[in-house]
């Protein structure tokens, strides 16, 4: 109760008819009110999802259209099965690697230690472009990770091209190994 | 010196006053949250850490399910009338009336447009059983663009019916945005054909639709 009560000094002696207060005691009421309030703000507010920008380009009409990459400035990650993410630096030679995700600060690593590569070499960790592929069976949210991570660790440049034949040779070699 | 006697008050608090401000405040905001609209199917969506809100009107889901079945759905109604026509002639499917405003009303479908009309004639229940079991998700087919592509026809088109109708002054609205609210269990080649199917019909910029991930570095 929000009161205290204050004695009533008897008056007059012989028989009283007590009145009775005819407040009522809102306290409680307040209290659910505002709880109310606080879980339709909070509920409104927390599960408002989020985009992720997503930009492709447009289809290369010609083989020109065609943008090619310099090998020394590219990396390239392929999503694959059973939640594998494979990796390689260079075609002719690649030198390829793999990491398992979630978490998907695995791959911080090779990211960073690739920017560290190409910055020495032209300057600009910019300079790097990223290419990311995913085979058929591979999952989707392992794909929106891999998205995400280039946004985290601030690469700038970066593109979804298909996963062609040469990359399953790539990869096939590091799995018989 | 008379002693002063400072009278004994009451500490009763009148709370009335606070209750009608708590209640007040409490209707305006449960009459001004939207309900969540109806979803025909159960996504589970993929976390990024991506801050960018998602925009609460002039939008277009696409939802795909696990099994990459694809569920369309645009948020503003006339929009959906206006693209309704559009798609019935552009088929050549016909429609009752009464079919068209039950459209008009659904918030998001995956069914071909030639078994549209039947879905609209079902109730609500069977609707749910219908998307549950039987529905297939709309047609995305890449390999045969032009023809049968229904899915990016549906998204191309609400765009076209959405500047239509801005132009002519109905709506208010800076463009359609599009999203994808794709399952995260689902397979990427799922995605893919439906980003596929998107870019033949000249759509580059879509959404992601995901929900925000604590960021550990």
């Amino acid at each position: 109760m929000a009161d205290i009560q204050v004695a009533d000094k008897g008056g007059k002696g012989g028989k009283r008819v007590v009145k009775r207060s005819t407040r009522v005691d809102m306290t409680p009421m307040v209290d659910l009110g505002f709880l109310l309030i606080t879980f339709f703000m909070l509920a409104t507010t927390i599960n408002k999802p989020h985009a992720m920008e997503m930009n492709m380009p447009a289809k290369a009409k010609t083989e020109e259209e065609k943008s090619v990459i310099k090998e020394s400035r590219a990396l390239t990650y392929i999503v694959g099965k059973n939640n594998k993410l494979y990796y390689y630096i260079g075609v002719e030679s690649p030198m390829v690697d793999s990491v398992d995700f979630p978490p998907s600060s695995n791959i911080r690593k090779s990211i960073i230690d690739r920017q560290k590569a190409v910055a020495a070499q032209y300057g600009h960790k910019d300079s790097l472009v990223v290419v990311l592929k995913a085979q058929n069976q591979s999952l989707f949210k392992n794909m929106v990770d891999l998205v995400d991570e280039m946004k985290i660790n601030g690469v700038t440049r970066f593109a979804i091209a298909d996963y062609s034949k040469n990359d399953s040779l790539i990869i096939n070699g590091i799995i018989s190994k | 010196m008379p002693k002063i006697k400072v009278p004994r008050k009451s500490t009763f608090v009148d709370m009335t006053a606070m209750c009608d401000v708590a209640f007040l405040l409490l209707t305006f905001f449960m009459l001004t949250a939207k309900f969540r609209p109806q979803e025909a199917v159960m996504v589970d969506i993929p976390s990024s850490i991506s801050k960018i809100k998602v925009p609460e009107s002039n939008i277009a889901i696409v939802h795909v399910d696990r099994k990459g079945r694809a569920f369309f759905g645009v948020d503003n109604q006339q929009t959906r009338e206006r693209l309704l026509e559009i798609m019935l002639a552009k088929y050549q499917v016909g429609m009752t009336p009464q079919q068209k405003e039950q459209f008009k009303l659904l918030e998001n479908f995956g069914t071909s447009i030639k078994e549209l009309p039947k879905y609209l004639n079902m109730d609500s229940d069977a609707r749910n059983k219908y998307d549950k079991e039987v529905a297939l998700g709309i047609p995305v087919d890449t390999t045969n663009a032009s023809a049968k592509n229904e899915l990016a026809d549906w998204v191309h088109q609400a765009r076209i019916a959405d500047q239509q109708l801005a132009n002519a002054g109905l709506i208010t609205s800076d463009g359609l945005i599009i999203g994808i609210k794709g399952d995260g269990n689902m397979e990427y080649q799922n995605y893919d054909a439906i980003v596929k199917s998107f870019i033949d019909r000249e759509i580059y910029k879509f959404n992601l639709i995901t929900t925000l991930k604590n960021f550990q570095p």
